[in-house]
């Protein structure tokens, strides 16, 4: 036999039941919802990651063992360690995607801005929605271009509006941004360069003048920086770090003078595991997070009643109970368990496969009641996702380092500029488009 | 000018701390001829096992002298368990064992301690000091201090002591080492314990500048180009290489990087070193091998 045949009369068998996976009749039998979850548990980066793992399954388990289930469909999982790098997360993707047990994937959570990126294209052609927090293409906010991702709640562009509101909060307005100087420290890579856009336009919008300053990878030594800084004088440090950098950056800072008050963290800047290696000299640190911190929330209350001190939880090291990124975890499982719930009110209550993941997505909505009723009120900002929107909500809390937690100094939740984005996040979107040779859909696609 | 003089300095004790872990590097090649890629892992290995056990209530010098302990008996095992049995093979050989042995000790040391990223408190103030028109970093001057005190004790030893003299005659000459009584094995298992002993140091300033957490591993990269420009034989190549990698890094970083619009440190060094190579391919105080043909 020749390996051409050979090979062929091996993919047939595999292809079907491929197909078989995924197909409808399958998953209607199926009694549970398969949900895989890509995690980072080994590696470099696996104290950021192992928290929000406990977020996400603590609230799955709260789900199934306290409601019993999404409509009564309980949820399953298992991990594929990607240690966060793209080859790995791809290979778990293939490895994943097809389903389990006769459940197919309704969501798929990359967990990794790189990982995200190279499932893009794979994404739309499998018909499986991205869900990135956080992370993940900005222009994919234009869902007519980027149907099955999902930029959820708080973009890179937000990110940096919200910080330049944040400022002209403690400055007395947005006219008075004008003259100030606002130097950005960024990781060098594209997660790190995603700001500058939205940043020049907010320069150009405001009169504040915009410094980039890059750091290579990893940034464990960052003196030329801030001795950059120090000869510059800005007002304002907006510090965009990844792993070591952030702890390096406030320390390299308090070490040459500049008040680390000053400094205000992104998204993945913004952690415990940040800041707690920078010792006291984080103290007064400031970060911008769609993931607020804190246990007082009702969820978070009754997932410790009924997951943390029954002995059931996923965390090892219950200190992180409440951190950001086990709220992080919480908030993305939240996020993908009310899509799943909105897909089964159209579809059925019944395991759902990513198609109508998609639609459940397109047409979330979490207003004050939603939150409310969950017990995320103030964990979770209101969204509302349409085919135009896949953010959907665009604002972040400001949290203060205390020298031992996170505090929320802003006034609720600082809103993003995105009337103003929009029309330019629209705009590359649309280019993305005509590179790929993609047909936009309507406003109001409904898959 | 005074910015000039505050990027050189800053760099030049940055230099330092990359020195610190070349040393490390220098130590084991010097006395065996393998290029130990796990250097980077024993100082993880170091820092994660001296927080753990100041996190289990144990004081400073108490936690300090477990994990020389510790790291004492871990470069001796490696002596004993991998390189022993790899004896008379090619260098290669040799130098992918360490690099297998570096994913081992990283993934066995988190197992065991944890991924949690720890802080690590030395008591040093890290506030700047003002020297003249410059400000120099306190937590910097200290490392400094102790990189020093390490490469002259580590001279004294190689120069003055019974074992550092045997250790070097072996690196000159491994056969006619043997041939005259010396314990080769032996002095082995001192090199390697002496290198963890290096590796704790290193991990300890690393790891009270950045947190006690996987990346440390990541101060390699810095320490290769190092060891490129100052030679694989000597301690005060690697001091001599960390103060040149350290200083053109940063001066590259602030007057080059801006001209092509991006970071440069990542691969400054390494172009730098290569430079070096073509014209002294052994390193500044590397011993250039002399072969009969």
């Amino acid at each position: 036999m020749n390996l051409f045949r050979f090979v062929a009369r091996l993919a047939a068998p595999l292809a079907a039941a491929a197909t078989l996976a995924v197909s409808p009749a399958v998953a209607e039998e199926a009694k549970e919802q398969y949900f895989p979850l890509l995690t980072y548990r080994v590696g470099a980066y696996a104290s950021s990651g192992i928290p929000g793992w406990g977020g996400i399954i603590d609230y799955f388990r709260y789900v199934n063992e306290v409601e019993g289930g999404i409509n009564g469909v309980k949820l399953f999982w298992d991990e594929c360690e990607t240690e966060w790098s793209v080859e790995k997360g791809v290979e778990c993707y293939e490895r994943v995607k097809g389903g389990k047990n006769g459940s197919p994937v309704p969501i798929f959570l990359p967990h990794g801005d790189p990982i995200s990126k190279a499932l893009t294209e794979k994404s739309v052609a499998d018909k499986l929605p991205l869900i990135t927090t956080g992370y993940g293409r900005t222009e994919a906010i234009d869902g007519r271009v980027f149907p099955y991702s999902f930029t959820v709640m708080f973009s890179f562009w937000s990110e940096a509006s919200s910080v330049v509101n944040y400022i002209a909060e403690q400055v007395g307005g947005k006219d008075k941004l004008k003259g100030l100087k606002i130097a950005t420290v960024y990781h060098d890579s594209p997660y790190g360069k995603e700001t500058q856009a939205p940043l020049e336009l907010l320069a150009k919008t405001y009169g504040f003048e915009n410094i980039q300053i890059p750091v290579p990878h990893p940034g464990n030594d960052q003196s030329a920086q801030w001795a950059r800084i120090r000869q510059i004088k800005p007002d304002w440090v907006f510090l965009r770090g990844w792993g070591v950098m952030t702890p390096v950056a406030i320390k390299t800072a308090a070490k040459t003078g500049f008040p680390v008050d000053h400094i205000i963290g992104g998204i993945w800047s913004g952690s415990e595991e940040d800041v707690r290696p920078a010792g006291v000299v984080g103290k007064g640190y400031l970060a911008v997070t769609p993931f607020p911190a804190g246990q007082d929330f009702e969820i978070l209350k009754k997932i410790r009643a009924e997951i943390v001190d029954k002995g059931k939880s996923d965390l090892k090291d219950l200190k992180s109970f409440g951190s950001v990124y086990y709220n992080f975890g919480v908030i993305e499982a939240i996020i993908s368990v009310e899509a799943i719930r909105t897909a089964q009110k159209k579809f059925g209550v019944r395991p759902i496969n990513g198609e109508e993941g998609q639609w459940g997505l397109e047409h979330l909505v979490l207003d004050e009641t939603r939150l409310k009723e969950i017990g995320a009120e103030g964990l979770v900002q209101p969204l509302k996702l349409s085919a135009k929107d896949h953010e959907g909500g665009g604002s972040g809390k400001v949290l203060q380092w205390d020298g031992q937690k996170w505090n929320v100094v802003s006034k609720g939740w600082v809103a993003s500029d995105r009337d103003l984005l929009l029309p330019l996040i629209y705009e590359r979107a649309a280019a993305y488009a005509k590179e790929k040779g993609i047909t936009p859909r309507s406003d109001g696609a409904t898959n | 000018m005074d910015f000039f003089l505050e990027t050189l300095v800053g760099g030049l004790l940055a230099g330092v701390m990359y020195a610190l872990v070349a040393i490390g590097f220098v130590l084991i090649y010097k006395a065996s001829g393998v290029f130990n890629f796990a250097q980077g892992s024993m100082v993880l290995c170091a820092a994660l096992t001296f927080v753990t056990l100041r996190d289990k209530g144990l004081d400073f010098w108490s936690a300090g002298l477990v994990t020389l302990v510790v790291m004492v008996a871990l470069g001796v095992a490696i002596e004993r368990v991998v390189l022993r049995p790899l004896v008379n093979q090619p260098q290669i050989t040799l130098f992918m064992a360490t690099l297998g042995l570096s994913f081992v000790i990283e993934g066995v040391a988190q197992i065991l301690m944890g991924a949690s990223v720890h802080e690590l408190d030395l008591g040093v103030v890290d506030v700047p000091v003002e020297v003249g028109p410059i400000q120099i970093s306190q937590f910097d001057l200290v490392a400094a201090g102790v990189a020093g005190a390490l490469v002259i004790g580590l001279s004294i030893f190689f120069s003055a002591t019974r074992i550092g003299v045997s250790l070097r005659a072996i690196a000159d000459d491994p056969q006619a080492a043997l041939s005259i009584g010396i314990r080769l094995q032996t002095l082995w298992r001192i090199v390697w314990g002496v290198a963890g002993f290096v590796a704790l140091v290193a991990g300890l300033l690393w790891g009270a500048r950045q947190g006690v957490q996987f990346s440390l591993t990541f101060v390699v990269l810095k320490a290769l180009p190092v060891l490129l420009i100052g030679g694989f034989t000597s301690i005060a190549g690697a001091i001599v290489g960390g103060l040149i990698v350290g200083a053109a890094d940063s001066l590259a970083e602030i007057y080059i990087g801006p001209l092509l619009g991006g970071s440069v440190s990542t691969w400054f060094a390494y172009v730098l070193a290569v430079v070096f190579l073509l014209i002294r391919p052994a390193g500044l105080f590397g011993e250039r091998a002399i072969e009969r043909v």
